[in-house]
C-alpha cells in the first residue's frame, strides 16, 4: 500500500525553496502534478526561471523528503508546459514573501508597498536582483532598500 | 540533408546564440559600471545559460547520437558552433555591450514569439518558457540604450558608435538559409525574414526615442549561423568557456 497522493502533498509542503527558505516548493507553484505509476510516484517539476541554479537543489530536497518518508521509487521528471507563472505562488506564499521582507508580485509590475514599513512610496533601483526571480526596490519613507518578487 | 538534420542545426543555433551571448555578458561579471549593472546582466546571462541548455538538451534529443548538451556546449570546436556572429562580438564598453543586448534580444522575442506556435511541441515549450525571460531582457535593453543615447554628450556618442560599428551584423538575423527554409516548409519554425518587420517596428521607436541616427547600410556579415566563417573572437570565447575538458579531458563535476 502506498501513501495517497493528497497526503504526499502534505508532505512537501514542509519543503523550502532553497533560495527563499520561507516558502515551500508547493507555495511557489513548483510542484506541479504527483501520481502513482504502479509502485512509482511520478513527480513533474517546473523551474522558475530558465537558468535559476535552484532548480536542481529542488529536485533533490523534494526527492530527499519523499525518500524519509519512505518512498523509495520515485521518478522525478522536468514539465516545462505550461511555463511557470508567479500567478501559481499561493495566498499563503505571498504572504509569507512579505512577512520575511520580499514583496510580492504583482501583475502591475510592481510593488503594492514597502513590506517593512508598509509605505507606498517606492521606487525602482533595477529590475534584477539578487536572484533571477527578484528585482531591487527602495522604499521613500523608510529609505530601506527591499526584494520585489518579479512578476513572470 | 535529411529533416533531422536541419532541426538539429536549427536547434544548435538557438542554444549557441544563448550560450554563447551568456558566455560574453559573463564576462561582465564584477566588473560593470555599477552594483545594480552587474547584478543585472549576470542574472541575463543566467537566463541565457538555462535556455542554452533547453535548447542543446533537445539538439541531443533530436541527433540522437549519444551525445548531451554538455557534449555539444563543451567538446565542439569553432566551426561546430552555430551561433550568429552579432553574439560573439567583443563586449566593448558597457554602452556597446547594451546595445549589442537590444538588437539581440529585439530579434529573440520576435523568433520565439512565432516559435511558441511551432509544430514540434518541444521547440513550442521551450520557447514559451524563454519569451518570458526574453520580454524581460528587452524591456531592459530598449530601456538602457534609451536612456544612455538620450543622456550626455559622450554617452550619445558611444551609443552611436556602437550602433553603427554593430549595425552590419543585423542582418544576419534575418536571413534566410536552406535550414531556415526547411524548417518553414515543415513548420517547425518562421522564416527569418518574415520577423524584420516586427524588429524594425521596435527598433525605430527606441533609437528614435534614444535620439540615435539609425544606419541605413544594407550590407550584412554572414557566416555564424551556418558556421562557414566565424570571426576570430569565438576561438577566444572557446578557450576560456570549454577550458576545464580541454584541460581535464572527460572530467566530470
Ligand atoms: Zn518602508
Amino acid at each position: 500500500m502506498h501513501p495517497d497522493v493528497s497526503e504526499i502533498w502534505n508532505w512537501l509542503e514542509q519543503v523550502p525553496d532553497p533560495e527563499i527558505p520561507v516558502i515551500s516548493v508547493v507555495d511557489l507553484g513548483i510542484v506541479r502534478n504527483m501520481t502513482w505509476k504502479g509502485q512509482t510516484l511520478e513527480v513533474a517539476l517546473t523551474p522558475t526561471y530558465s537558468g535559476c541554479p535552484a532548480t536542481s537543489v529542488i529536485a533533490m530536497d523534494v526527492e530527499t523528503a519523499l525518500r524519509d518518508r519512505g518512498i523509495d521509487r520515485i521518478c522525478i521528471r522536468s514539465k516545462l508546459s505550461p511555463p511557470w507563472t508567479t500567478d501559481w505562488i499561493s495566498e499563503k506564499g505571498r504572504k509569507r514573501l512579505e512577512e520575511y521582507g520580499i514583496a510580492p508580485p504583482r501583475q502591475s509590475g510592481g510593488p503594492e508597498k514597502c513590506p517593512l514599513c508598509g509605505s507606498k512610496a517606492v521606487e525602482r533601483v533595477s529590475q534584477f536582483g539578487s536572484t533571477p526571480c527578484k528585482a531591487q526596490w527602495r522604499c521613500k519613507s523608510c529609505l530601506e532598500p527591499f526584494d520585489y518578487f518579479k512578476c513572470l | 540533408m535529411t529533416a533531422g538534420g536541419d532541426e538539429f542545426e536549427f536547434l544548435c543555433r538557438m542554444g549557441d546564440n544563448a550560450l554563447v551571448l551568456g558566455q560574453r555578458l559573463s564576462e561582465w561579471c564584477g566588473s560593470a559600471p555599477a552594483l545594480e549593472e552587474d547584478i543585472a546582466l549576470a542574472n541575463t546571462a543566467l537566463d541565457l545559460l538555462g535556455q542554452a541548455k533547453m535548447w542543446l538538451d533537445l539538439a541531443a534529443e533530436v541527433e540522437d547520437a549519444g551525445r548531451t548538451s554538455d557534449d555539444l556546449a563543451m567538446k565542439r570546436d569553432v566551426m561546430d558552433f552555430r551561433n550568429l556572429l552579432l553574439v560573439e562580438r567583443p563586449n566593448g564598453d558597457f554602452g556597446h555591450t547594451m546595445t549589442r543586448q537590444f538588437l539581440f534580444d529585439s530579434w529573440h522575442v520576435e523568433m520565439l514569439k512565432e516559435l511558441a506556435d511551432s509544430k514540434d511541441a518541444r521547440i513550442a515549450e521551450i520557447s514559451a518558457k524563454s519569451a518570458k525571460e526574453a520580454r524581460y531582457h528587452v524591456e531592459r535593453s530598449a530601456e538602457t540604450v534609451i536612456g544612455l543615447g538620450d543622456g550626455t554628450p559622450e554617452s550619445h556618442s558611444r551609443m552611436q558608435t556602437a550602433l553603427n560599428e554593430l549595425w552590419s551584423y543585423v542582418g544576419e538575423m534575418f536571413h534566410d538559409d536552406e535550414v531556415d527554409m526547411s524548417m518553414a516548409r515543415s513548420k517547425l519554425a518562421p522564416l527569418p525574414s518574415n520577423l524584420r518587420s516586427g524588429f524594425d517596428r521596435r527598433f525605430r521607436k527606441v533609437v528614435e526615442a534614444a535620439t540615435l541616427i539609425p544606419p541605413t547600410g544594407a550590407y550584412a556579415h554572414l557566416g555564424g549561423k551556418n558556421g562557414i566563417r566565424h570571426t576570430e573572437h569565438l576561438g577566444h570565447i572557446l578557450t576560456q568557456m570549454q577550458w576545464l575538458q580541454r584541460a581535464y579531458p572527460e572530467s566530470e563535476w
